[in-house]
């Protein structure tokens, strides 16, 4: 009754004329960067970072919020129409859908994940708002070595256990570390990494770091393959209605598909890759007409991982605003938001900004209803996006990177800070290493430092806080088994494969 | 290399990785001089400001190590990436408009230096009509200037065209205030 309460309260925050008039603009300007290959909601966020210095949070929330939902709308249009996966998390999307699109049936892709996104959506946000209180009731026993171990489970399991390869992600999540070091150290008042430089004692701002890895690196790598396979459109053919026998064979995997997603989002762990697969994996063994898949295209294929993806992102809400744990790129980069705000997520946020938190819980469901209008009836202006020619969309995104950057102290230190980034993201793109772990460490790491130092501080130094707690010795075991887990797997496996004929030298 | 090559192809030392990793090696190394430099208090020597720098200096020693091995051993890059010719030309000419736009922003200001970037950048990818990508670049730039620069409050680097078009806005917006 209480969560309704509030839900009733949020409601009366979202809808007023200028809150709504934010949410318009957030998940219309979150479908267009969707579309749009080389633009994701967490570049966009962080060029729109400046605004928490002008709105009231609610509004800026619902801003973010609007782009962060619209841009999981707007990247199935592009996976489904362009087989080019606009976000990564839409990747499923476009083995089905593409195929769908090639066979005349593009509407009922489009259709059947707008529509799942909605329900998946919808459901997933009515998951935030009953499980967030109840995560805070336990969160609120949670002391520093717990809140450290709980960091050190989610850094495990956002760069090593998700990815193709754990040392490239946590060599990722170290260079977060540094990058998050830099400047004035806040406990001791010490310049840390500064190289003797003024400019880096305020440290590096998570918008050069965003515009450089996702903008800089990304346009640097695509110069680079410009003669790799060009894609082409598929015409939008066939009916955006579905028939009997599609929504029969849709409604089932958009449940399924939401009842993966929330609670893999919603774990400290995170990403909407593995529910997204996870739920392909499982409509394709449920599925009659499993002679579609890979071939003409199964709509089960598109609905399940779309509801998949979408329950997931409101999943990743819970951690964030509970714990102030962000396990993606987009909700480290709200995190910093809410501390441009000084507002700190974590469990009193729920009663302390009761307006902020239960206003953007509200505005979600507002935003999903807006989604579906936005990306149904109108979704050929969305179409005539993905026409924008790559020379001028690219250098278009560079002009607004500059804008972003520049704009922060007009600084030209800070655009050569860009594009060394930049060149680090082109390599980073170009070698295999995931960027998202780079912005959750310089988020999460100066947090997790804190809470490091706090622990110590309380236990007078002693080093066994973090394993005399059970909970925080849970924790950190099960950080143990994300990393070192996979590796033992594979290691009997191989063992049990190759048998005692194993040859030394030969692995 | 030459007793190697015939009976191991997949394993041979892979050059790029292994410089990645060398280059992690020195990052590591940056870190760890850094963190030297930083004047401890013996009040908070028990978990002062170098405590966190230093766990992070021994990982990424030894993420750096696990990455030369990887190279050692034939690297990580995908079939596909290695196949794939890098397109040179068309890196140059982003390059040479990031570093453009660099010289230019303080002396001409932030239109003027996005539109070479726009243009370098467009006939980099292989557009092939500058001017209409200078006129195109204009018009965004224009945009991304105003939009950011009067409705956010952030203050961008103005030059001779961005003051002539504010003081003509300041004046209509004088005129219609009456």
């Amino acid at each position: 009754m209480e969560t309704l309460n509030q839900l009733a309260h949020g409601f009366s925050v979202a809808f007023t004329p200028v809150n709504l008039m934010w949410c318009l603009l957030g998940t219309t300007l979150g479908t267009a960067i969707g579309v749009l290959p080389g633009l994701g909601p967490a570049l966009t966020i962080a060029l729109l970072l400046p605004i928490t210095y002008q709105v009231a949070p609610e509004a800026s929330f619902i801003l973010f919020a609007g782009i962060y939902y619209g841009a999981m709308y707007g990247g199935s249009t592009t996976s489904i129409l362009l087989n080019t996966p606009g976000e990564s998390a839409t990747i499923v999307t476009a083995l089905e859908g593409n195929r769908m699109a090639r066979s005349g049936r593009g509407g009922a892709a489009l259709a059947t994940s707008a529509i799942g996104s909605f329900v998946a959506g919808t459901i997933g946000t009515l998951g935030v708002a009953f499980l967030a209180p109840i995560v805070v009731k336990f969160a609120l026993a949670f002391g520093p070595a717990e809140y450290f171990s709980l960091m050190v489970l989610a850094f495990i399991t956002v760069s090593a256990v998700l990815g193709s390869s754990s040392v490239r992600g946590l060599t990722s999540l170290f260079a977060g570390f540094v990058i998050g070091m830099i400047g004035v150290d806040l406990q001791t008042g010490q310049p840390r990494f500064t190289f003797g430089m003024g400019e880096l004692l305020d440290g590096v701002d998570v918008i050069i770091v965003a515009v450089g890895l996702f903008a800089v690196g990304e346009t640097l790598y695509m110069a680079s393959r410009r003669y790799a396979g060009k894609d082409e459109i598929v015409p939008l053919k066939g009916s955006l209605y579905m028939t009997a026998a599609e929504w029969g064979r849709s409604w089932k995997a958009w449940l399924r598909g939401a009842a993966i997603g929330f609670p893999i989002g919603a774990m400290p762990a995170g990403g909407a890759e593995i529910p997204t697969f996870l739920s392909y994996a499982i409509e394709k063994k449920l599925s009659k007409h499993k002679e579609e898949f890979g071939t003409v295209g199964a709509i089960e294929g598109v609905a399940g991982p779309e509801a998949a993806n979408n329950a997931s992102a409101a999943g990743v809400l819970v951690p964030m605003l509970t714990l102030g744990l962000p396990t993606s790129a987009t909700a480290a980069i709200m995190l910093s938001a809410f501390q441009s705000y000084g507002i700190n997520p974590g469990p009193l946020l729920l009663t302390t900004q009761a307006n902020l938190v239960w206003g953007l819980i509200a505005s979600l469901f507002i935003a999903n209803v807006i989604l579906v209008i936005l990306n149904l009836p109108l979704i050929g202006l969305w179409v005539r996006l993905l026409k924008i020619p790559a020379p001028q969309l690219y250098a278009g995104i560079l002009v607004f990177a500059t804008v972003g950057t520049y704009g922060i102290s007009q600084s030209p230190i800070d655009l050569v800070i860009l594009y060394l980034l930049g060149a680090a993201g082109f390599l980073m793109r170009r070698f295999d290493f995931p960027t998202a772990p780079v912005i959750i460490g310089m988020i999460l790491g100066p947090l997790a430092e804190t809470q490091f130092r706090r622990a110590m501080t309380i236990s007078n130094g002693d080093w066994s806080v973090f394993y005399t707690h059970k909970l925080s010795l849970t924790l950190l075991v099960l950080a143990f088994i994300g990393l070192a887990g996979p590796h033992i797997w594979a290691f009997i496996e191989h063992r049990r494969r190759r048998g005692p004929e194993h040859v030394p030298g030969d692995a | 290399m030459s007793t190697s090559d015939q009976q191991a192809p997949p394993r041979r030392l892979a050059m790029p990785e292994l410089l990645i990793g060398i280059g992690l090696l020195a990052c590591a190394a940056a870190v760890a001089w850094q963190t030297l430099a930083i004047p401890v208090s013996p009040l908070y020597s028990k978990v002062g400001p170098t405590v966190f720098p230093y766990l992070t200096m021994t990982g990424m020693l030894v993420l750096s190590l696990l990455l030369i091995v990887a190279a050692l051993r034939g690297g990580w890059q995908p079939e596909e990436e290695k196949e794939t010719p890098t397109d040179w030309k068309a890196m140059g000419f982003v390059a040479a408009g990031l570093v453009a736009n660099l010289l230019l922003i303080h002396p001409l200001g932030f239109t003027a230096a996005s539109v070479i970037m726009f243009v370098l950048i467009c006939y980099g990818f292989g557009s092939k009509h500058p001017l209409r990508d200078a006129l195109l670049g204009l018009i965004l730039a224009l945009a991304a200037y105003f939009g950011f620069a009067r409705a956010l409050g952030v203050n961008i680097g103005a030059g001779f065209i961005e003051n002539q078009l504010n003081s003509v806005i300041d004046a209509i917006i004088g005129m219609a205030r009456g």
